[in-house]
């Protein structure tokens, strides 16, 4: 198939590319770009990713940006059901809580990750911790919505797995890796929620990759 | 059967987006007001159609959707067919998939630097009384224009942002646009004659031209 994903595995966004491609059973190569140095603002990258973001995915002559549109590409052409595009108001709802994955939960999990993580780790600083609160108050309120959600479903987009979950996992990651860990355990719909979507072999086959590429 | 409803009218800009959807595949819907200012949509009946008590929410018999983006592609997807309409190109991997990638660019790069503008300069002016945030809308401002250039680049090199082809893609930009270009800061666009041109042939469309006339905010 000739698919390239541009971008390292501890990106969110790149691990959510990656684990549509572990679903589907795709055959793949991950290149890395090295973005300390700034390698994602350089001419080669922008010709892939005119944002100078990761990921940037190439499949023959095709070269698609947006770790969601990517996603979706992936799992239709592999034939995967994680999408149900074959029922309308199915299709919809896993739409629905994809959407709410981006605009709440990554929206509040994005600053909290960078504090924690890139800060400490990539640029030897310390966290704000105004910032992180902030955001996990931003969270623990988008956190009660998915709670009375999973009350009622399996899953978010109704009794079957969608991309609307494992889209969570690269976000859910580092929040269980975090010092903030323990957020979830008021919501415990949320908490095995979560603890399903990270049993996935597809889950744990990136979960590594991300830890790897920290190292 | 009940008609597609949708709660909020064209004046929020995200029930817009779905509108003009709406308008484009031709069914019949009809629109609820929810009343912003009274705080109806943090209320337990807004709230039982979308949780996170936000406008738009749409209603289709039994299905009840959230998220504009979301509502909109469920729209084109079910009455686009029988239209003859076709803003998704889902018969094709590569094309839906370029559909899809501009889609994200616009959730994601272009409305996180447009939003901030349409918010200080128009909603917040006209909904509460209040001056703009200088500082916010020069910051959006420069950030706009370097998302502009990027959409200058793309669209000096296909007629529409997906392709050759117009899509969901460009119909998404509308209602934050169309916000956008009542404000003093429109004359951005003259920057980028690729960009200008694009708007130009998207608000010659009907369905833009009237579901602006339903977003009266000024700034």
């Amino acid at each position: 198939m000739g698919i390239k994903v541009y971008g390292p595995a501890a990106s969110t966004n790149v691990a959510r590319v990656l684990v549509c491609l572990e679903e589907v059973g795709a055959e793949y190569e991950l290149v890395p770009v090295d973005m300390p140095s700034g390698e994602h603002k350089r001419p080669e990258h922008l010709a892939r990713n005119p944002f100078g973001q990761v990921p940037a995915f190439q499949d023959g002559d095709m070269m698609l940006s947006e770790s969601r549109a990517i996603a979706k590409y992936i799992l239709r052409k592999g034939g995967s059901q994680l999408l149900r595009e074959c029922n309308l108001s199915e299709s919809a709802i896993v739409d629905v809580w994809l959407e709410v994955e981006a605009a709440q939960f990554s929206s509040a999990m994005s600053p909290i990750i960078f504090q924690c993580f890139v800060i400490p780790i990539v640029m030897g600083g310390k966290p704000d911790m105004k910032v992180v609160e902030e955001n996990l108050e931003k969270l623990k309120k988008a956190l009660e919505v998915y709670e009375a959600r999973l009350s009622k479903f399996k899953y978010l987009a109704g009794e079957f797995v969608s991309l609307a979950d494992i889209s969570h996992f690269p976000t859910a990651h580092y929040l269980l890796g975090s010092p903030h860990a323990s957020a979830i355990d008021a919501y415990p719909h949320v908490k095995a929620w979560i603890a399903d979507i990270m049993a996935r072999p597809s889950v744990k086959k990136v979960r590594e990759l991300m830890k790897m590429a920290s190292a | 059967m009940a008609p597609v409803t949708v709660f909020g009218s064209a004046v929020f800009a995200n029930a817009a987006r779905v509108l003009v959807c709406l308008e484009e595949v031709g069914i019949e819907y009809e629109v609820v007001e929810v009343d912003y200012m009274a705080k109806e949509h943090k209320g337990p009946e807004h709230l039982s159609r979308n949780p996170f008590g936000q406008i738009p929410a749409l209603q289709d018999g039994d299905v009840m959707l959230f998220e504009s983006r979301a509502i909109s592609k469920y729209v084109l997807r079910k009455y686009g067919k029988a239209s003859n309409v076709d803003l998704l190109r889902e018969d094709s991997a590569e094309e839906a998939a370029l559909v899809d990638v501009w889609t994200e660019v616009e959730a994601h790069h272009y409305f996180p630097a447009i939003a901030p503008i349409v918010y200080e300069c128009v909603v917040f002016p006209a909904r509460l009384g209040m001056q703009p945030n200088q500082k916010v809308v020069d910051e959006s401002l420069e950030k706009l224009g370097k998302v502009l250039e990027i959409y200058e680049a793309r669209l000096s090199k296909s007629k529409y942002l997906a392709g050759d082809f117009f899509s969901f893609a460009d119909l998404t930009h509308f209602p934050y646009t169309y916000y956008f270009m009542k404000t003093t800061h429109a004359s951005l666009l003259d920057k980028f004659p690729h960009v200008k041109a694009w708007w130009e042939d998207l608000m010659s469309r009907p369905s833009t031209k009237k579901h602006g006339a339903g977003m009266f905010l000024e700034p």
